[in-house]
């Protein structure tokens, strides 16, 4: 090996050194138990359906189940070896967004059920609600234009 | 009829199969970028909205059922939903109410439980 | 004391290495190294309510027992150097607030153990002191919530990730003694290669590794073979393999005597700790467990010991900055 001396020349050393992530276990892993996991809510949709509530409130019902269920999960330490193992295939669905933000409640409580539970809770989750709600905003004024 | 006739397991099927090919796509990003979850799941729940401000999210929701509506571009397109909806009976008022009230039971479930489940649990390390 | 060549220090009345403690976790517990330390915990809280204030015990627990083996009263010991991960080094102060030594406290990440005996060998070869201790710590779960994510987050560590040893390590270093001695210091310049990534700290800090060895043989006009083994801080399976490769490059074969504690500190197969130990007691528990009996039992001699320490913290990282890294080295002879 010639001796390296630029840092893109480590870098891409380092990047060839380095060993990938299994992706193909790991998309087959995310496939499987994502689908999994959609199909249990599809599940719980049909359920509801199947009782007599409406589309809309099937949906709700849907997240809140696979939520709670996430939370439990969190609290027992289960949920991070099902999200080892699984990836995208957890994070995705609406049960990581649960995850993301049970996980630092739990983690920050040490620093007070205010600022540590309160306030740390949407660390990771709180993106996702800002851009998120802020797109849907953002999309009713222009939906506005049109109507 | 009871509830286990009436399945429709074609559509569990076509379900299983897009949430998970959704999935898929956010486990390309998680190995072949330096993406933390919190960025993957931002892109997701904006792609998301603006697929459903298109209008295009609900042909994926009608085939797919929860296979759509589960992963966080489910929950994107229903924030937007919601506000489109919203600002047809209110105007631009709409814009700031609908999206948040169309998803309000997943957001407060979330913020309940994580409050509740920190009461119960304890920090653990994980035996990986 | 002389300086030799560019950085190095040579110590003229070398110092002596008395004693040593160690504390580890359990995971630590279950690694090949085990039998080797003072004591292995069998949860990581130990009694306590949080991560942190656990941490602080296993220190301030770690240098009793060293004070106590190394045989030297405590009003006897001038100085202590101290230091660990936690935000302004807390586990160290609040772990060692009783203790009633002059604390010196220091931070070079997990270069900190062997950043304290450099200060401690030029204290005791000055006549400044006559016995000083130094001490380091780390803690897997008070770290990951420092600088990644709460443990109850389901993500996946990729490949190229290491794992922070909990623990702590201790010395007891004296100016008079009969040995292990601490005769060259060799303290090292900041390098940075521009990588961002965080969880390849390995890559990030062998360059710094690199610079700080072949400096300190230059110096001391050694070559690799001088000594019977040449042990870096947490360069972990990657970081190991990239310095012999970046050493033979610069014509230094090191292949045969080099060892990394981030790599002997767990079993990478049957742990699933991706690419290693990292942390400052990873270096801090493996010399005071493993490689202290070692040149007692004259099983070694001399040892080159270089800790690597990525001086990154987690703001710098989200602003994306890469990681400047760092590595001093103690040459320890008998």
């Amino acid at each position: 090996m010639k001796p390296i001396e630029t840092k893109q020349e480590y870098n891409d050393y380092v990047d060839k050194k380095s060993p990938n992530s299994p992706i193909f276990k790991n998309c087959f892993n995310a496939f499987f138990v994502g689908g999994l996991i959609c199909s249990i809510g599809q599940i719980i949709m049909d359920f509801c359906k199947f009782k007599g509530m409406d589309e809309t409130i099937s949906s709700t019902v849907v997240s809140i189940v696979l939520i709670a269920v996430s939370a439990i999960l969190t609290g027992l330490n289960i949920f991070n070896k099902i999200g080892k193992f699984a990836g995208a295939g957890s994070l995705i669905p609406i049960t990581g967004f649960a995850n993301s933000i049970v996980s630092p409640a739990i983690e920050y409580k040490s620093e007070g059920y205010i600022m540590g539970v309160g306030g740390k809770m949407f660390t990771i989750a709180g993106p996702v609600l800002v851009f998120g709600i802020s797109s849907s905003v953002i999309i009713g004024i222009i939906a506005t234009l049109f109507i | 009829m009871n509830f286990l006739q009436s399945i429709d397991w074609m559509g569990l099927l076509k379900c299983f199969i897009v949430g998970g090919i959704i999935c898929i796509i956010g486990q390309i990003l998680i190995d072949k970028t330096k993406l933390t979850p919190a960025r993957i799941l931002v892109i997701y729940v904006t792609v998301g909205a603006i697929l459903g401000g298109l209008g295009i999210y609900k042909y994926l929701i009608e085939f797919a059922g929860a296979g759509a509506t589960v992963p966080l571009t489910g929950f994107g397109a229903n924030l937007a939903k919601g506000a489109i909806q919203e600002v047809k009976s209110l105007g631009v008022l709409g814009a700031f109410i609908g999206g948040v009230k169309a998803s309000a039971g997943g957001i407060a479930a979330a913020v309940f439980f994580g409050y509740l489940a920190s009461l119960i649990a304890k920090p653990k390390i994980k035996k990986q | 004391m002389i300086r030799l060549g560019k950085q190095t220090i040579k110590l003229n009345n070398p110092p002596t290495i008395v004693n040593t403690a160690s504390i580890v976790g359990p995971k630590e517990s279950e690694g090949p190294l085990a039998k080797y330390f003072d004591q292995c915990l069998e949860d990581e809280f130990w009694g306590e309510k949080t991560w942190e204030k656990a941490e602080s015990k296993i220190i301030k627990e770690t240098v009793n027992s060293v004070i106590s083996k190394s045989g030297i009263p405590s009003n006897d010991i001038n100085f202590c150097f101290a230091g660990d991960l936690l935000n302004q080094c807390i586990s160290s102060s609040f772990g060692l607030r009783e203790l009633n030594i002059p604390f010196f406290g220091i931070f070079g990440a997990c270069s900190t153990f062997v950043e304290g005996l450099c200060l401690a060998s030029v204290f005791l070869d000055s006549g400044a002191a006559n016995n000083i201790l130094c001490a380091t710590s780390s803690h897997f779960c008070s770290a990951e919530k420092q600088f990644r994510f709460p443990l109850e987050l389901g993500n996946q560590r990729p490949p190229t990730a290491q794992w922070t040893v909990t623990g702590s390590g201790a010395v007891v270093v004296s100016k008079v003694g009969t040995g292990p001695y601490i005769t060259h210091i060799t303290p090292g310049k900041i390098v940075d290669m521009g990588i961002k990534d965080a969880n390849n700290m390995g890559a990030a800090m062998a360059p710094a590794a690199l610079d700080t060895l072949i400096t300190h043989l230059n110096d001391t006009q050694r070559k690799p073979s001088y000594y019977d083994a040449i042990i870096t801080g947490d360069l972990g399976h990657i970081g190991k393999e990239i310095l012999i490769e970046l050493a033979e490059s610069k014509g230094f074969n090191i292949k045969n005597i080099y060892n990394d504690c981030g790599v002997l500190i767990f079993d990478k197969n049957s742990q699933d700790t991706h690419s290693g130990g990292s942390g400052c007691a990873c270096i801090g528990t493996v010399f005071s467990g493993y490689f202290f009996k070692q040149l007692k039992n004259r099983k070694l001699n001399r040892i080159l010991l270089i800790a690597t320490g990525a001086l990154t913290n987690a703001t710098s990282s989200q602003q994306g900055e890469s990681i400047p890294s760092i590595a001093h080295a103690v040459a320890i002879e008998n």
